[in-house]
């Protein structure tokens, strides 16, 4: 096959764009630049009782700690349990608030998110799920029907309010919150745990 | 589409041994008297005569002055529907009607239910106590003068 003239654009530069230009000049400076070594912290000589020693209040510490870890027990009961959901998958991403993961067991729970109309038929499960969880537990009423019944206030199947049942720290209205409510309202139940104090009252025990 | 059947062709497409079970001819549907010793033959007869093998609900309504249990019937053979309604006497405190669980097995949890939220009692069911709510529950929550 022969070649035709037409087939190929001389000089080669008029098909640079701009960018590939732009890409060679930053490629440029930083081989220009860059030809020392990056140096990095050397902690082989290091002090040890500079390390050891910090000062700080127990009540922070132990505040800080708990409010840094607290995870939901894995528990939906009914529409709202989706926004739950989703604020624990990776848009909203409730790990972000060291809500890492959702305990399958209430053991190992830290926080009871009542999300969804609760019936007094589920009552006692509930109650008895808040008893399995070892001190100290929190609950986080999302959702207006947990909080007060919402649409279904007066009927005979549905409690009026989850605070008849368990002690609920934080309210997140909505039918439903969106994820961020949850993520606001987990933000303030932080910003309740950082007020316990080893003085005062047992942290998350209401009973 | 399913062809409803109205009140005249339903009393035609009976069985006439029946007639005298038949307490009104309405537009869209026959009201049955409260016949517990001919309703079941009746019922078989339905089933198995007249081919209406499909139970589509069983419901009830609360009139205050009666209660009154609705029954919708499809026969898949025929392509056709119909409605049958009982009115279950006067009694507010132990009304009743016969159960046809044991024509139509698919009526055992729909007349549970009936009696959990209406409080009608059925005759001969094989398992007669509440389906939804607990048990010693006070009142039956759908009848009109239930007050929570």
């Amino acid at each position: 096959m022969e070649l035709n003239e037409k087939d190929f654009n001389y000089p080669l530069y008029s098909q640079t764009s701009e960018i590939d230009i732009e890409e060679g000049d930053v490629i440029n400076k930083m081989k220009r630049e860059n030809v020392d070594e990056i140096p990095v912290d050397d902690l082989s000589s290091n002090d040890e009782l500079k390390k050891s020693a910090f000062v700080t209040s127990v009540d922070f510490l132990l505040n800080w700690a708990r409010k840094s870890s607290i995870f939901p027990a894995q528990f939906g009961l009914a529409c709202c349990a989706f926004e739950m959901i989703a604020s624990a998958a990776s848009r909203f991403d409730l790990a972000r608030f060291g809500a890492e993961r959702f305990s399958a067991s209430p053991r190992q729970a830290d926080l009871m998110i009542v999300a969804g109309t609760v019936t007094w038929k589920m009552a006692p499960a509930i109650r008895t799920m808040y008893d399995q969880m070892s001190d100290p537990k929190w609950v986080i009423s999302m959702c207006v029907c947990a909080t007060s019944g919402g649409p279904y206030y007066d009927s005979y199947s549905v409690v009026p309010g989850v605070n008849k049942i368990v002690p609920v720290d934080v309210y997140v209205p909505g039918c439903p919150p969106r994820p961020d409510a949850l993520l606001y309202g987990l933000m303030q139940l932080h910003e309740k745990i950082r007020r316990y104090s080893l003085k005062g009252k047992s942290a998350g025990n209401n009973d | 589409m399913t062809k409803e059947l109205t009140g005249n062709e339903i009393k035609s497409t009976l069985n006439e041994n029946y007639y005298s079970l038949i307490d009104s001819v309405e537009v869209d549907h026959i009201v049955l008297k409260n016949e517990k010793e001919k309703l079941l033959s009746f019922f078989e007869n339905l089933k198995n005569e007249k081919k209406f093998n499909l139970l589509s609900s069983v419901t009830s309504v609360d009139f205050l002055s009666k209660f009154v249990v609705v029954y919708h019937f499809t026969s898949i053979e025929k392509n056709e529907s119909l409605v049958i309604k009982i009115p279950c006497g006067e009694s507010r405190t132990e009304p009743s009607v016969l159960s046809i669980t044991s024509v139509w097995r698919g009526a055992e949890l729909q007349e549970r239910e009936i009696y959990d939220l209406m409080g009608i009692y059925f005759d001969n069911h094989p398992n007669m106590k509440r389906l939804l709510l607990w048990e010693n529950f006070d009142g039956h929550p759908l009848r009109k003068d239930f007050v929570n």
